[in-house]
């Protein structure tokens, strides 16, 4: 059984099903207490689960993800709450150094079953410090899992299997969709696997990879080219660290055209390692140099006019798969 | 809010095996300073020697299910907690045997079934992780105490402050060991802080916080023993400032140059060793026949180590790229 709910309302959900499901899960982090959270996605958990095991913290995202750390290795799977991705370069060294080398330098023996979410993503006039997509950081460091889902079904199965998961997990969810994103959600325990892309639109001419709230201008696009005979087909690679490989080969093997959006800057940004990945182990295929449309290599600016200059949009696809295609 | 002064008694069996744990540390790094010397560790080697009695008198006693955070130069509470010192010394040795598989020397790979928790290279990093522990013991209910260590230098992080200040907020059983040997690698205590006790720290966390004479053993174990009691009645957490001096320089590596002979020969004066022998002497505790028997077993055991090490396999070269993911 599935019906509609926003993707925040998927997040919570995931949350509280998981806490009901196992004693040993707990929410911790700034204002996740009995005010619910700056965004709303604990309301509520409090309540049910008492205070204890959703844990208000003082603004502290170094000990936010070291005491998760530390509770996790005495077993219980603490998700710790950045208010805003852009603050979890606060917490980056436990991430980073303590939490992703952990199992490594234990030998193998000492996993670190942590989840931090991170609310991430522009188009909500949040400016330099309430926008940032930090994703490609925790991409490129061992050790750590990373996922960003774009549905509110895969916010909810995504998260399951990050609480799930013996590795620290980074879950960076888009901010700009976690009202304007409702979709059906099933009511069961339905898991989203990390490492597996979803294919959202089937298309025989271009490839189109992305994740987040991307998907969502990328699908317009599709949807105008469509119009004009062109089949593009969307990957939403939901898991940025692994990524889906296997189906974005297969996919790459199909169409022989491919391009990259994402919302991150573009230097180093996850389309980097998408387009070496291509060109290194499908380079026979190709038919045209793999693409990107990305944030220009600026910071995200408070003004709506330049922060819709640096968005990658519906329109600014279209020209790309445009110039791809004639290519 | 302050310190019980509760006497907490030893029987001479007990002083006994503090004093072998005292000679057994300063054995175990004085080997480890001959072994660099010779080629046989790499590198890695941060001697706790004249900070021992800090070793001694807070682990001393710990149940098995408390938790430790130690810092780089207190290798001597992985043992005092339970861990055989031939797995230790093949740590060092970074063979396939050691704690990390030779992925990492010294204290960067815990022991969960020993309540060892291992640091990264990140002073103070482990305050945090040890606010962490201490929450996992109070959402249990259980009335299991950790004891982390650092010394006065990572008392200047943000990881100290956020890692007490939590600890503090949420009155968790964990009891902060400072041990202050007045130097941040080269740089003196007092370039590095217009405060002359880092237990003074404690007063803006909400909790007790003594400044102690790290080279007495007993001091030591007593203050400790008082603090672990608050803790384990859910009074929250204390500060322990253990005044002391490292011998060596910061690594074994590193010459000294930055203080003077004076200084050293005064703190060498206080080293906790003979302090402690003549306390068990005067007192019949420890007899000649009692000192040389624990000097051969703490030699043997130390043989018997570095032979484990040396003759343990270097870790197979493919497992540079396993256990990054459970």
């Amino acid at each position: 059984m599935s019906r509609e709910i926003t993707y925040l309302e998927a997040i919570r959900e995931a949350l509280a099903e998981e806490m009901r499901r196992d004693s040993k899960v707990f929410v911790l982090g700034e204002d996740v207490g009995p005010y619910g959270g700056a965004f709303g996605v604990t309301a509520g958990l409090a309540e049910e689960f008492g205070e204890m095991r959703c844990l208000d913290t003082p603004i502290s995202e170094s000990a936010i993800v070291g005491v998760a750390i530390g509770a996790s290795l005495r077993g219980y799977r603490p998700v710790a709450e950045m208010q805003f991705a852009d603050f979890i370069s606060c917490g980056f060294d436990q991430i980073v150094n303590q939490a992703a080398t952990h199992y490594y330098r234990t030998g193998g023996r000492v996993p670190v079953p942590i989840v931090v979410r991170a609310p991430s993503g522009g188009n909500v006039s949040g400016g330099l410090y309430h926008s940032q997509n930090p994703e490609s950081w925790f991409v490129h460091r061992p050790g750590l899992k990373v996922v960003a889902p774009s549905t509110p079904w895969d916010a909810k199965g995504l998260l399951k299997a990050a609480i799930r998961d013996p590795n620290p997990v980074v879950y960076f969810e888009h901010k700009y969709l976690y009202r304007r994103a409702k979709g059906p959600v099933p009511e069961g325990d339905e898991i989203v696997p990390i490492g597996e892309a979803a294919f959202r639109r089937e298309g025989a001419d271009i490839t189109l990879i992305t994740y987040g709230a991307m998907v969502l201008a990328s699908l317009e696009a599709a949807d105008r080219l469509s119009k004009e005979g062109l089949g593009v087909e969307v990957i939403d690679l939901r898991s940025l660290m692994p990524w889906d490989k296997a189906a974005v080969f297969r996919s790459v093997e199909k169409t022989s055209r491919v391009l990259i959006v994402h919302e991150d800057v573009k230097t180093l940004g996850v389309g980097a390692e998408l387009s070496a990945a291509i060109t290194e182990e499908r380079f026979e295929w190709l038919d045209a140099p793999v693409t990107r449309v990305t944030y220009p290599d600026t910071h995200c600016p408070f003004s709506l006019p330049l922060e819709r200059f640096n968005l990658p949009n519906a329109d600014s696809i279209t020209s790309a798969l445009r110039t791809l295609a004639a290519y | 809010m302050s310190l019980k002064r509760t006497k907490f008694k030893l029987s001479p069996e007990q002083q006994l095996e503090m004093f072998y744990w005292l000679k057994l540390i300063r054995g175990f790094d004085e080997r480890l300073s001959v072994l660099v010397r010779q080629g046989k560790v790499r590198s890695g080697v941060y001697s706790g020697i004249g900070q021992e009695a800090i070793v001694v008198g807070t682990c001393y006693g710990l149940r098995k299910e408390d938790y430790i955070c130690p810092l780089h130069r207190d290798l001597g509470t992985f043992l005092v907690k339970g861990l055989d010192p031939g797995v230790m010394m093949a740590q060092m040795f970074a063979k396939a045997t050691g704690l990390s598989k030779g992925r990492d020397s010294a204290l960067h790979s815990g022991v969960p079934d020993l309540g060892i928790f291992g640091n990264t290279s990140m002073l103070g990093a482990n305050l945090p992780v040890a606010a962490g522990l201490g929450l996992s013991f109070k959402m249990d209910r259980s009335d299991n105490v950790v004891i982390a260590y650092f010394g006065e230098g990572a008392s200047n992080t943000g990881d100290f402050h956020e890692g007490l200040n939590f600890a503090g907020a949420n009155q968790l059983p964990v009891v902060f060991v400072c041990e202050n040997n007045l130097y941040g690698y080269s740089v003196p205590f007092e370039k590095a802080m217009a405060i002359e006790d880092v237990a003074d720290r404690a007063d803006a966390y909400g909790f007790p916080g003594v400044a102690i004479n790290g080279n007495d053993v007993l001091a030591v174990y007593q203050t400790t023993q008082g603090a672990i009691q608050r803790a384990r009645l859910g009074e929250g957490p204390t500060l322990i400032e253990c005044k002391t001096y490292r011998w060596h320089g910061h690594s074994e590596h590193d010459k000294p140059v930055y203080r003077t002979d004076e200084e050293l020969a005064m703190w060498r004066s206080r080293d906790p060793l003979p302090i402690f022998t003549a306390f068990l002497q005067d007192r019949g505790v420890l007899t000649p026949e009692g000192l040389a028997g624990i000097e051969q077993r703490v030699t043997r055991e130390i043989d018997a180590a570095v032979a484990f090490a040396e003759s343990s396999p270097d870790p197979d070269p493919s497992e540079a790229v396993t256990d990054l993911y459970a």
